[in-house]
């Protein structure tokens, strides 16, 4: 089995003349968690696009020889009135009640359950009504219904309150303790970087910097990914 | 066709089933067009058969051959332009439609004008028949092994994308499939008014559906319900065949936005 889930080097995306993306090489280690941070417009999106195959790039993308990607993209639009319950959803990929209802538990809808976190409730209910925390987990339960070795997850809490987002990052922590599991997300939030990856990438359109948080993460870093008026946060040793 | 085939009554169960065949599967293939925001395509596909019609009917083909090559030929391009051009694609099917429909009037001999562009149920015969069971059935075949790529491309392309779904193959047959069902309606529906039986059966279902699969089915019902109430009102009231259906669709519509499904 090779170390390396994924390899990138030299990639590089253009859109419309521009450089979107530069010269972009990292590797990222199997079962380990990479995070990809930077401004908006850094370009993170177009590099999980990219990765994925989505958009045209020049470079090379290589996943090991037995990779299963799950993807849970940013925020879907679903419209408000399409008339598609999370259990047909669901059947898009997987037809067998006993998976589904595996994947729901492990995104925390459980059965037994009698308050709102029930699945039954949730797999009736249609897309476009769900909250934005439980949208999101419905996507990533959509994502792990083919048993993923590798999940990429664009901006997990967009959109989803307070409490939601501590349900998804823990979530995330949870599934990659349960499984051989490699886990892949942008993030905004500098303290969640620090707290669940093992290794981070700062992008503005070309690598600004590779490696452990603690250890790459500084204050030059940070300024010269978002200018010098961002604060350093606060970094707890365990 | 024969004029002998063209007299009443036996006529009529032709008419029916060719109607009720082709409002099912219009109804089925709607329900995808609305949920992908694109109504106006199916409408002004429907324009495009006019031309086709036209030199059909001068060089003494079946009309529904005619309107099915024009169709064909005008699904690809859109196809391709989606995909290869800057130009917004509702402009360019706005132009591609006025440009069909100029010249299919230039070219449609005035006598079959009218019935061409409204419909005609008398015109209806035996291989129109034969025709049309052959073409519905690839269509709902072709469509039910398409339907959950095409699902999850409403809900997302990426996601679709991601699963190494051929998102462009699907969208080009998709198409060539409302083209084939735009064809087979070209005869009672006219140029004119085809595309409505795409549009309305599916979003009178949306109005009440809960889930996908009652949503479908309520569509290919009022797809074929309205489509055989307005072939008898045509009948009943020798009124062209395209408004009389298209008027009881409409009529459908309005019933389930009134009782359309409130949150």
């Amino acid at each position: 089995m090779d170390e390396d889930i994924l390899s990138v080097s030299n990639l590089t995306v253009i859109f419309n003349k521009h450089k979107v993306l530069k010269d972009i090489s990292f590797k990222v280690k199997r079962d380990s968690m990479l995070a990809i941070i930077g401004p908006n417009g850094a370009g993170k999106s177009v590099l999980f696009r990219s990765i994925l195959n989505l958009v045209p790039y020049s470079g090379e993308v290589t996943w090991a020889k037995d990779v299963k990607i799950g993807y849970v993209p940013q925020k879907l639009a679903v419209d408000k009135d399409l008339p598609l319950t999370v259990n047909e959803f669901f059947k898009f990929k997987e037809g067998s009640k006993e998976k589904i209802k595996e994947v729901m538990s492990s995104v925390g809808f459980l059965s037994e359950s009698k308050h709102m976190h029930n699945d039954t409730r949730v797999l009736n209910t249609r897309l476009g009504d769900l909250s934005g925390g439980e949208l999101q987990r419905v996507l990533i339960a959509y994502a792990l219904l083919d048993n993923p070795n590798v999940l990429l997850f664009d901006e997990p809490t967009a959109g989803v309150d307070i409490a939601g987002e501590e349900t998804v990052y823990g979530l995330m922590n949870k599934l990659k303790k349960d499984d051989d599991l490699t886990i892949i997300f942008i993030s905004h939030e500098l303290e969640v970087v620090n707290k669940y990856a093992d290794s981070v990438l700062c992008l503005n359109r070309e690598k600004i910097c590779f490696g452990p948080p603690d250890k790459t993460i500084n204050k030059e870093i940070l300024n010269e990914m978002y200018g010098d008026d961002v604060q350093i946060y606060h970094h707890h040793e365990h | 066709m024969s004029k002998f085939i063209t007299t009443m009554n036996t006529d009529l169960t032709i008419v029916l089933i060719v109607g009720a065949l082709t409002g099912a599967v219009s109804g089925y293939l709607g329900s995808f067009m609305v949920l992908k925001r694109m109504s106006l395509v199916g409408d002004a596909l429907s324009h495009v058969a006019l031309p086709g019609i036209a030199v059909a009917l001068m060089i003494g083909v079946n009309p529904i051959v005619g309107a099915l090559v024009a169709l064909l030929a005008a699904a690809i391009g859109i196809w391709y332009m989606e995909g290869h051009s800057e130009i917004y694609p509702d402009a360019l099917v706005g132009i591609f439609f006025t440009a069909s429909l100029s010249l299919g009037l230039l070219l449609t001999p005035e006598l079959e004008l009218l019935e061409a562009l409204f419909g005609d149920i008398s015109k209806i015969g035996v291989n129109d028949g034969i025709l049309t069971i052959i073409g519905t059935a690839l269509i709902l075949v072709v469509t039910l092994i398409i339907s959950k790529k095409l699902l999850l491309m409403v809900v997302s392309k990426d996601l679709a994308k991601s699963q190494k779904i051929n998102t462009s193959l699907i969208d080009l047959i998709y198409l060539l499939l409302v083209s084939g069902v735009v064809a087979l309606g070209v005869k009672f529906l006219g140029t004119l008014l085809t595309g409505a039986m795409v549009i309305i059966p599916a979003v009178t279902a949306k109005n009440l559906a809960r889930d996908i699969k009652s949503y479908q089915i309520l569509s290919i019902i009022t797809g074929v319900i309205a489509t055989i109430t307005g072939i008898f009102v045509a009948d009943r009231f020798s009124f062209p065949s395209g408004p009389a259906i298209v008027l009881t669709a409409i009529v459908f519509f309005v019933v389930s936005f009134i009782f359309r499904r409130k949150k």
